[in-house]
């Protein structure tokens, strides 16, 4: 086992660790998941038939929409929901649903931060020290 | 954050639980994105709708209105996914279709205006340059911003209504001068005409900007070219749908658009945009398809506008949409009385045209409407439509106008 620790320019939420989910597409509830399962549903998406529920997701970017706002605090409070979300770049959408159902939520990684995402297979986001520990 | 003295007593409980909870929504977000500050807000448009809040954002409504919760700008309501009149005909939820009249209520309780419309921009409210906003529908947000030169951020359902509660939004992103300048700029040295090619030109550059810090400049769409609202509320739309693009720029079109700093961005990144891109984004869409059957032509995503609607009517006069595909045309309760003082609306429906009001297609709990009807292939000149109903089970064409309405009267594509 190795650790590695990933600085975040910004975080929000409780210090939360589990699986970690990694997808080479960018995401919106709105155009990628089926919110009644919690599953990506959208033909092509890296995480296609891979559910959010239990892992700490992590998404290149967010794509448009708003309805992560109401979709997040829905999803969570049916237990569908992630642990936890990692952007490498987000939209304000996406932490206005994160914050709201009371997700943590990080965004801001350097483009080498994000290769070591993508290895990882357990992480811990620390939101209050802006810091992401992988482990492999 | 600084906050002001009047702001510390909000976020202490002094104005009540619904305040307290709205500003410290808002503090939590700004600090994430680092403002510094609330500015002053003068109106809100809110996403609300069951299709997408659940159980959950419903009784968070109802506790705010327990509350005595109330908002204290302009704050209107977006699109929703039902239009009682047709739930039936349309095999809606009944039960889903009963808890938005109760979601409904708890809005006016609170004071939101239930205008149901996601063209705001075009029907009920056009900020001026600089006003700060508080916007849900993320291709009202672009419009606003890109078109009339307002400020606004893409604001979630929850954070449109607390920024009506507040009357203020957090000072970050597209509220502020340094995230105001292109980051890229295009050329489009294309003509443009159908509403199509608009959303065409704005998937190609969305395709390849999907930072929300993304600020494209365009340039060719000047004077020398048509450009009408309804032709950039398609841009707009297409834009926040394809990337996650809240702010472009467009010579002779955005009121502020020399301070954008095109130049600069044109030094960074350029993109070329001509009929082979246009091309590309139709091509994504069953272009090379010509016979297909049609189940579906939707007009819809943004709501049409009344010219659109007249433009429909126009294309339809005397025509009969074919007995195996249904046509929806989606608009909001303004434009659907004024279509109907004119006979737009008569004419579509006599063509066999179905025109909703206070609704948007993709909302319409479309997998259901998918399962009810059997529908599968969908024409439309919408590329956000197109986008959105490729994460459900409907195989989308985009077509420009002229060539859907052909394929709603022939039951198949033409040509």
């Amino acid at each position: 086992m190795s650790e590695q620790f990933v600085t975040l320019a910004r975080a929000y939420g409780a210090r939360v660790e589990g699986p970690l989910l990694v997808s080479a597409d960018g995401f919106s509830p709105r155009y990628d998941l089926d919110r009644t399962t919690g599953v990506v549903t959208r033909v092509g998406h890296s995480l296609y038939g891979h559910a959010l529920a239990g892992s700490i997701v992590a998404f290149p970017t967010a794509k448009g929409g708003v309805a992560a706002g109401w979709a997040f605090l829905d999803l969570q409070s049916r237990g569908l929901g992630p642990l936890a979300f990692i952007f490498g770049i987000t939209n304000s959408v996406m932490v206005h649903g994160a914050v709201m159902a009371g997700v943590p939520i990080a965004d801001g990684l350097s483009a080498d931060a994000w290769e070591q995402l993508r290895t990882a297979g357990w992480a811990e986001l620390r939101p209050a020290e802006r810091v992401l520990r992988l482990v492999r | 954050m600084k906050l002001s003295v009047h702001e510390q007593e909000m976020l202490a409980g002094r104005f009540g639980p619904g305040v307290q909870w709205a500003l410290g929504y808002q503090v939590a977000v700004g600090e994430y994105f680092d403002a510094e500050r609330l500015v002053p807000a003068t109106n809100a448009h809110l996403v609300a709708d069951m299709e997408v809040m659940g159980e959950a954002g419903l009784a968070f409504l109802g506790q705010l209105v327990e509350q005595g919760a109330r908002v204290a700008i302009p704050t209107t309501l977006n699109a929703g996914f039902t239009d009682p009149a047709f739930a039936q005909v349309l095999h809606q939820d009944e039960s889903l279709v009963a808890r938005q009249v109760v979601m409904r209520e708890r809005l006016q309780a609170l004071g939101v205006l239930n205008v149901d419309t996601c063209i705001n921009y075009q029907s009920v409210y056009q900020p001026h340059v600089g006003e700060h906003l508080a916007w849900g529908d993320t291709g009202a947000v672009c419009f606003a911003n890109s078109v009339l030169g307002g400020r606004s951020n893409f604001e979630a359902g929850p954070a449109a209504l607390a920024a009506g509660i507040t009357g203020r939004v957090p000072a970050f992103g597209y509220h502020l001068d340094r995230h105001r300048r292109a980051t890229t700029y295009v050329e489009v040295t294309t003509p443009l005409e159908d509403y199509a090619d608009w959303g065409a030109l704005g998937a190609w550059v969305g395709r390849r900007s999907p930072s929300y810090w993304d600020v494209p400049f365009f340039d060719g769409i000047g004077p020398s070219l048509t450009r009408s609202a309804d032709q950039l509320k398609h841009l707009a739309a297409a834009l926040a749908s394809y990337g996650s693009i809240a702010l472009f720029g467009a010579r002779g079109v955005t009121p502020d658009w020399a301070a954008m700093n095109p130049d600069h961005a044109r030094q960074q990144r350029t993109l070329t945009v001509g009929a082979k891109e246009l091309d590309e984004v139709y091509a994504s869409y069953g272009a090379d398809l010509n016979t297909t059957d049609v189940d579906l032509v939707v007009f819809s995503g943004p709501q049409q506008s009344l010219y659109e609607l007249a433009r429909l009517a126009e294309l339809l006069d005397g025509q009969h949409v074919h007995a195996n595909t249904r046509l929806i045309v989606t608009t909001n309760h303004a434009y659907y009385q004024w279509a109907q003082q004119l006979g737009y609306i008569q004419t579509i429906e006599k063509a066999g045209g179905l025109v909703l009001t206070g609704v948007c297609f993709y909302l319409m709990t479309i997998d259901r409407l998918q399962r009810e009807h059997g529908w599968h292939t969908v024409v439309t000149n919408s590329t956000k439509l197109a986008n959105i109903v490729g994460a459900h089970p409907y195989r989308p064409i985009l077509r420009r106008t002229r060539d859907c309405v052909a394929a709603a009267v022939a039951g198949r594509l033409v040509g």
